[in-house]
């Protein structure tokens, strides 16, 4: 290939070591991995699908092992001295709830027992992956019995506070993980088929096709995005399974979501389907629906990953959205959404603020996948690279 | 422009009337009956004449028609409906929709409003400085906090700021629109008070719609700092200041307004999910109340004016270009 500048391609050293020239591919992953907000995003999903994928391991109970003496027990601190002397090994006291003179409910701790903080401890039962039956979690307390015939103390270590039924915020987090953690990939990927095939077919076919599908897009676009979802929630009966609502949820938002990529698909679609590539697969004979697929939407392949990266989040958010107004996952499956619920409330929140660390957990999820998503895009469209 | 006008309103209003096809359909497909008629405590016959009244015995297609006014072009004594100005009753108020939706509509909207200009006026000094002050500490950290707002989830926002203000520092009153004690409150009162009440919800909304404009107008003032015509008004002596605010701010605006609409779309939705989270009495409240008590006539109103409004606005946002960038014309 002539080139313009008189220099030859492979000029630079490297390229005269190595065999074949870098694939796109492969410079997209190195620019990525230069990336330091991405790979800071990357870690933080690592961490988070880890946490999903061996939740009974990270969580010290059970989702529903509930507590109805420890209601909204506040979290633990552990301690390493006490009346009895200190210790190296740090621990917690049991609890027991009382009411003060105001009726408020307020713990005491039995100082006289201790429960020592222990690693790698046997504790309820959960399947890994849901599959293989296994009984170590990761940490512990020792299980103390109250004296018979005294006041009944629960020995109990939540590390980020107890949810309304007494049971571990942070074990609910652990399991509530996957939800979050597979709803975004799963829509964004039924969002990317439909939008990668409505886009193809409206800018390869042009004409009337292009005109009915586009007005399309753009009603679905101009409609309002949450009325649509709360209405489109509503066709499905109010009583459904957890799996089942995590399916609608999923259903619902890539229905609504697929309009905008859809268009920028098409308009991509349109510039390519005048070049020469494309008349010369028609003329070997390649079907209509072969050349769409097989040759002009690889092209667009680089903005579309990084739109539907970029997408992931909106699911997050959606379902959480849907759970935290009862509308999601329901009881007792945990999701982060449906475990804010009660911070609804003001009372409840005002009075165990700790109800909101599920958002937290939301907020990370959010941000990796977005820090992960400008990083692709730099990476892939360094055109669009922000400035 | 008036041509485009013209199409654009006709297409405004072919979508509208297949919103409302859409949510009709939605509703009828949608299981269980309204929520005013499953006491227990209620006679059939009582049930019988509800649902007479509000013509739920009668074929969907048929209802979808008495919505819309249809039947009443042919038989002008039956029941007036959209097309005449009339959206009907509620059977969960037993009060004409419009009655029930009204200080809602007016309370969403200015929430939406104001939020909007606060995000305008905050994002374009925000976006010029970083600008300007490219690659300083200054532009790092607003890129920063505005990555993490934009990645906040507005809920989530809403929540803290309710626990920090109300529940700890009680500074702000906790969610609704309005006082308990509201209506004895002497003019000037009544519009601190919805100050006050209007102070979480619309910094929720401007923290969400912030993040992504101050990075749409750096970017856009960069590229118009690195023009040619910038450069010449620099060359020719002309202070700072004024090849900034006069020459490149008036070009690097224009893109902004060009998703005025989709970003009054983004708000709208994300108004819906925190008015149901911190009790604000707005549509999207009402929308959620209304589809609980599987209330027909509300649904149907509530989601066609939602759909007036975007509409409007992205037509608004549309016009509002061709006001501000000449060499924009719509044939």
């Amino acid at each position: 290939m002539a080139n313009p500048t008189g220099t030859t391609l492979d000029m630079s050293p490297k390229a005269e070591n190595s065999d074949k020239p870098s694939s796109p591919l492969f410079l997209a992953f190195q620019s990525f991995r230069r990336h330091k907000p991405a790979m800071v995003g990357s870690a933080i999903l690592v961490v988070l699908y880890i946490v999903s994928a061996f939740a009974g391991f990270f969580a010290p109970y059970h989702y529903d092992n509930q507590v109805r003496e420890l209601t909204w027990a506040p979290p633990s601190t552990l301690q390493f001295s006490d009346k009895n002397g200190t210790s190296w090994r740090p621990f917690v006291h049991p609890l027991r709830q009382t009411f003060d003179e105001n009726l408020n409910a307020v713990f005491a701790a039995d100082t006289s027992q201790r429960a020592y903080l222990r690693w790698f401890v046997s504790g309820d039962e959960y399947h890994i992956l849901g599959l293989i039956p296994a009984r170590l979690h990761l940490y512990g307390v020792d299980e103390i019995k109250s004296p018979p015939g005294g006041e009944s103390y629960f020995t109990r270590y939540y590390l980020l506070g107890a949810d309304i039924s007494g049971r571990c915020i942070f074990s609910r987090i652990c399991y509530g993980a996957w939800i979050s953690m597979t709803i975004g990939i799963l829509g964004a990927g039924i969002t990317f088929i439909i939008g990668m095939l409505i886009g193809g077919i409206s800018g390869y076919c042009g004409g009337w096709v292009d005109d009915v599908l586009q007005r399309f897009c753009e009603m679905v676009m101009l409609l309002p995005g949450f009325y649509l979802l709360l209405m489109l929630r509503y066709l499905f009966p109010s009583d459904m399974s957890s799996v089942q609502v995590y399916f609608a949820v999923i259903l619902i938002l890539s229905l609504l979501g697929w309009a905008q990529f859809a268009r920028v698909i098409r308009g991509m679609v349109l510039a390519i389907r005048g070049m020469p590539f494309v008349e010369a697969g028609r003329a070997l004979g390649a079907s209509h629906m072969r050349v769409i697929v097989r040759h002009v939407l690889p092209n667009t392949m680089s903005y579309a990953i990084v739109s539907v990266s970029l997408a992931i989040p909106g699911y997050i958010l959606g379902e959480s959205a849907l759970s935290l107004l009862g509308l999601g996952i329901v009881e007792p499956t945990p999701s982060w959404g449906n475990m804010l619920a009660k911070a609804i409330d003001i009372t409840e929140l005002k009075t165990h603020p700790w109800v909101l660390w599920p958002g937290l957990f939301i907020f990370l999820a959010v941000m990796a996948f977005n820090l992960v998503g400008d990083g692709l895009r730099d990476a892939f469209d360094p055109r669009q690279r922000r400035l | 422009m008036t041509a485009y006008l013209i199409r654009r309103f006709m297409f405004g209003a072919v979508l509208i009337l297949l919103a409302t096809v859409v949510s009709f359909t939605i509703l009828k497909a949608a299981p269980g009956s309204p929520i005013a008629l499953e006491d227990p405590r209620l006679s059939q016959e009582y049930i019988d004449a509800q649902k007479r009244l509000f013509g739920l015995d009668q074929h969907p297609v048929r209802q979808y028609f008495t919505w819309l006014g249809m039947t009443w072009f042919f038989d002008t004594s039956g029941p007036k409906g959209l097309l005449q100005g009339d959206l009907g009753l509620s059977i969960t108020y037993k009060q004409p929709v419009w009655d029930v939706i009204e200080p809602r509509l007016w309370a969403t909207l200015a929430m939406n409003v104001v939020a909007l200009g606060v995000t305008w006026m905050v994002a374009i000094p925000l976006g010029i400085y970083a600008a300007v002050n490219q690659y300083k500490w200054g532009d790092r950290a607003l890129s920063f906090i505005s990555f993490a707002g934009m990645s906040a989830p507005g809920f989530f926002i809403a929540l803290l700021l309710l626990w920090l203000f109300a529940g700890v520092l009680n500074w702000l009153p906790a969610g609704n629109l309005t006082s308990l004690n509201h209506q004895e409150m002497s003019l000037l009162g009544k519009l601190w008070d919805y100050v006050l009440h209007m102070i979480v919800p619309v910094t929720v909304l401007v923290i969400g719609a912030l993040a992504g404009l101050q990075r749409l107008m750096r970017g856009n003032m960069l590229e118009t700092l690195r023009q040619q015509y910038v450069q010449t008004a620099r060359a020719k002596g002309l202070p700072e200041n004024k090849v900034i605010y006069k020459h490149a701010l008036r070009n690097a605006i224009n893109p902004m307004v060009t998703i005025l609409g989709f970003e009054f779309a983004a708000m709208f939705a994300g108004a819906a999910i925190l008015e149901n989270v911190i009790n604000f009495p707005g549509m999207g409240q009402l929308l959620l109340e209304a589809l609980r008590g599987k209330d027909q006539s509300v649904v149907m109103a509530t989601f066609l004016l939602g759909s007036v409004m975007l509409v409007l606005g992205s037509l608004l946002a549309d016009i509002l270009l061709v006001l501000v960038d000449p060499r924009v014309s719509y044939g």
